[in-house]
């Protein structure tokens, strides 16, 4: 079980080719297949179920729906349906590749989106300056994160315990602030005053494509970056593979894995923005179960629940996967429950198979 | 097992692509053949009467509606999409277009979105929260599509074209005023109160309903709690209340879906010293009500055929005809319903069109 580097930053994210049989625990483009399998292998092969899985739906789509679903309204209307469930899925794959979990990210959204709303409902109303709601929101998505963070990595509190009970205090918390009402940000035009810009600026295209989703690819595409090509990214991997091996060779692990915490509660922060840009509305009923969303979407992307293995490309995909089906059935006039089913078939399948995967990439 | 070797197959991951969207197609499959069952033909509102030559039921140009509703998670929320479902196939000219089910705002704007991008007539909207749902009916309205609001309203009066509402805050005064004529002026009685899910706007006009009319007649409410609507949690609230409480007078429960659990938790603690009163009206409530045997004396009615009468109303719309038996040429902006109280007095009005949990 040797570490193969991955702990200090050497640039070297390619599979090594120097005829070592060991792969493991890399990131996306770590290749869990052993050399020589030709085009199955590296992040093409690694994805290509999920790609295929992805097709498969939207061809189901394009039959049962033809042009309806075949139109850019209908991506658009997928892509801006995935942004904010996609942007906490970032910061869960980080979570788990480090070998951790968070229960308590639709509670943290629904707590950023009230706390937010607040300044532009009942405090300070007319004269709040939107970018007041935004910081607060980051602020409070990074405090819950840093309180999640630190009772586990230095309290030794499970993660799955002590997100739980942030899960039951954050929605608590939410609940008493908001009195339990939806706050509504008032728009300049109804009743005067409001929060100059801030539903425009949410309801702003960029260049034709709605700022969700432009806010969705950054943050994939920085989380990517961050995962793949930087130490921190290392660092995850090193951490979620075997903490103690990571200590040895000189991380920081208590450390890194409180930061993890504070990167998805930023990015609950961020989420909670999207949905208060979506809604006009902050709520301590937003983001119910949406941790079971960002998990499954994790789990079925390919990233390893036990850590050590994390994509960020296979997150996106399990995110798109979910939200096209949703459509899909909307356009077939299907009931939510059957779909509660399908979304269940699906996620065992693609663990499953991901099981054998995890099997073939552990080497001796 | 980090430390086993296997020999790989290449194929078992070339393949996983083509069963996760097998899965995929198989669900789509299995339901597309479902038939309706048009069993038991309860439907919501008036019996349908026969259609009079020029009126309103004569068939005209085909109205696409879309319709888009809360999880059926409790009895009255599932009557609600039933009673939508089971008028539409009364009218030939409805085609009816069912987004069902969520709890998730952001889905279900992506819902709306979907019908906005259908270019659908008309869409009959029950939001999870109101005040969410407001900007994508704005679009809709924008869009040219005329929204009909149901149950939980906007906050911007020009999201909806009409809105149909129960009478929530009626609710309460009637629960209230029928607790202080049982009271009989006896101001030292013992009120509780089990309500709904406390983060909608619907409960706490219930609530307010409630303490304005109790207080008219010197009242108060002395211990409230809120549960979720569903069975469990009414069960759950109903324990502790009857834990802290030792002696009531009367109760009132917002909703009968989570009184069968609120029932089961008084006859756990072997309880019949006060008097109930439920709220939206279930069928089973109202059996308990003409049984006159248990606790449960009245329930105040939350009409379960709103969402049909959004659809009636949607249809008339658009193909512009008003509300016959008024004067008036147009559909009116706002219907809300009544909120009767229902006792063993009456109970036989009321149950061919309750809703059963």
């Amino acid at each position: 079980m040797s570490e193969h580097s991955t702990a200090h930053g050497v640039d070297d994210t390619v599979a090594p080719s120097g005829g070592t049989v060991h792969t493991g625990r890399l990131a996306d483009e770590g290749g869990a297949a052993p050399r020589g399998a030709g085009l199955m292998s590296g992040p093409f092969g690694r994805n290509l179920g999920l790609v295929v899985a992805l097709l498969v739906i939207c061809l189901v789509g394009v039959f049962t729906a033809g042009d309806r679903f075949a139109s850019v309204d209908t991506a658009l209307t997928i892509l801006r349906l995935a942004a904010v469930v996609g942007v906490v899925s970032i910061g869960m794959t980080f979570v788990i590749t480090g070998g951790g979990i968070d229960l308590s990210v639709g509670a943290i959204l629904a707590l950023a989106s009230v706390w937010a709303t607040t300044f532009a409902t009942q405090t300070m109303a007319t004269d709040t300056h939107w970018v007041v709601m935004v910081l607060v929101a980051l602020a409070v998505g990074g405090a819950c994160g840093l309180v999640n963070g630190i009772l586990i990595a230095y309290g030794n509190v499970v993660p799955f315990i002590m997100t739980l009970a942030m899960l039951a205090s954050a929605r608590g918390l939410a609940e008493i602030i908001s009195e339990r009402r939806s706050q509504i940000v008032p728009a300049p035009t109804l009743r005067g005053g409001g929060v100059e810009g801030f539903k425009d600026f949410w309801s702003a295209d960029v260049l034709g494509v709605p700022l969700l989703v432009v806010i969705f690819a950054l943050v994939s595409v920085g989380g990517w970056v961050l995962l793949n090509r930087t130490t921190f990214g290392r660092r995850t991997l090193a951490v979620g593979g075997n903490p103690e091996a990571a200590r040895l060779a000189g991380i920081n692990v208590k450390r890194h894995t409180a930061m993890l915490y504070v990167l998805v509660g930023l990015c609950c922060g961020l989420a909670a923005l999207m949905l208060i840009g979506r809604t006009s509305t902050g709520s301590s009923t937003h983001g119910t179960l949406l941790e079971l969303d960002a998990i499954a979407a994790v789990v079925i992307g390919g990233t390893l629940l036990t850590g050590g293995r994390g994509t960020i490309v296979g997150t996106v995909i399990g995110v798109l996967i979910f939200s096209t089906l949703s459509i899909v059935f909307v356009l077939n006039n299907q009931d939510s429950s059957t779909q509660a089913v399908a979304k269940g078939l699906i996620i065992v399948v693609a663990v499953l198979l991901q099981q054998r995967l995890a099997r073939r990439s552990t080497s001796t | 097992m980090r430390l086993r070797t296997t020999t790989s197959r290449q194929q078992s991951r070339r393949y996983s692509g083509l069963v996760v969207g097998a899965v995929a197609v198989l669900a789509l499959s299995a339901c597309t053949g479902s038939a309706e069952d048009a069993a038991d033909d309860e439907e919501g509102g008036s019996g349908s009467a026969p259609v009079a030559a020029g009126s309103n039921d004569e068939e005209g140009d085909t109205v696409t509606i879309g319709f888009s509703a809360p999880a059926a998670d409790h009895g009255w929320m599932a009557a609600i999409t039933n009673n939508v479902r089971d008028l539409a196939e009364q009218y030939p000219d409805i085609d009816l277009q069912v987004a069902e089910g969520t709890n998730d705002v952001s889905l279900q704007i992506s819902q709306v979105e979907t019908f906005i991008n259908d270019g659908v007539d008309a869409i009959v909207l029950l939001p999870f929260d109101g005040a969410a749902m407001t900007p994508v009916a704005l679009q809709a309205m924008e869009a040219g599509i005329p929204v009909i609001n149901v149950d939980r309203e906007f906050d911007d009066p020009n999201a909806a074209r009409v809105t149909v509402l129960g009478d929530n805050y009626g609710m309460g005064v009637s629960a209230g005023t029928y607790i202080c004529e049982q009271a009989g002026g006896d101001e030292d009685v013992v009120v509780a109160e089990i309500a709904g899910i406390d983060a909608l706007p619907l409960t706490q006009d219930r609530s307010q309903g409630f303490e304005d009319a109790l207080s008219e007649c010197g009242l108060d409410v002395d211990a409230r709690q809120a549960a979720e609507f569903t069975v469990e949690s009414g069960e759950e609230v109903a324990s502790q209340i009857l834990q802290s409480e030792s002696q009531i007078d009367f109760l009132w429960n917002h909703d009968d879906d989570q009184g069968i659990g609120v029932l089961a938790a008084i006859e756990n603690a072997g309880r019949d010293e006060f008097v109930m009163v439920g709220g939206a009206g279930s069928a089973n409530a109202m059996r308990e009500i003409q049984d006159d045997s248990g606790v449960l004396k009245a329930t105040v009615i939350y009409p379960s055929t709103q969402g049909a009468d959004g659809v009636k109303l949607a249809r008339l719309l658009v193909q512009q005809k008003g509300v016959a038996d008024l004067v008036e040429v147009e559909v009116p902006r706002m219907v809300q319903l009544y909120a009767p109280v229902v006792t063993a007095d009456n109970v036989d009005d009321y149950i061919d069109t309750a809703f059963e949990s």
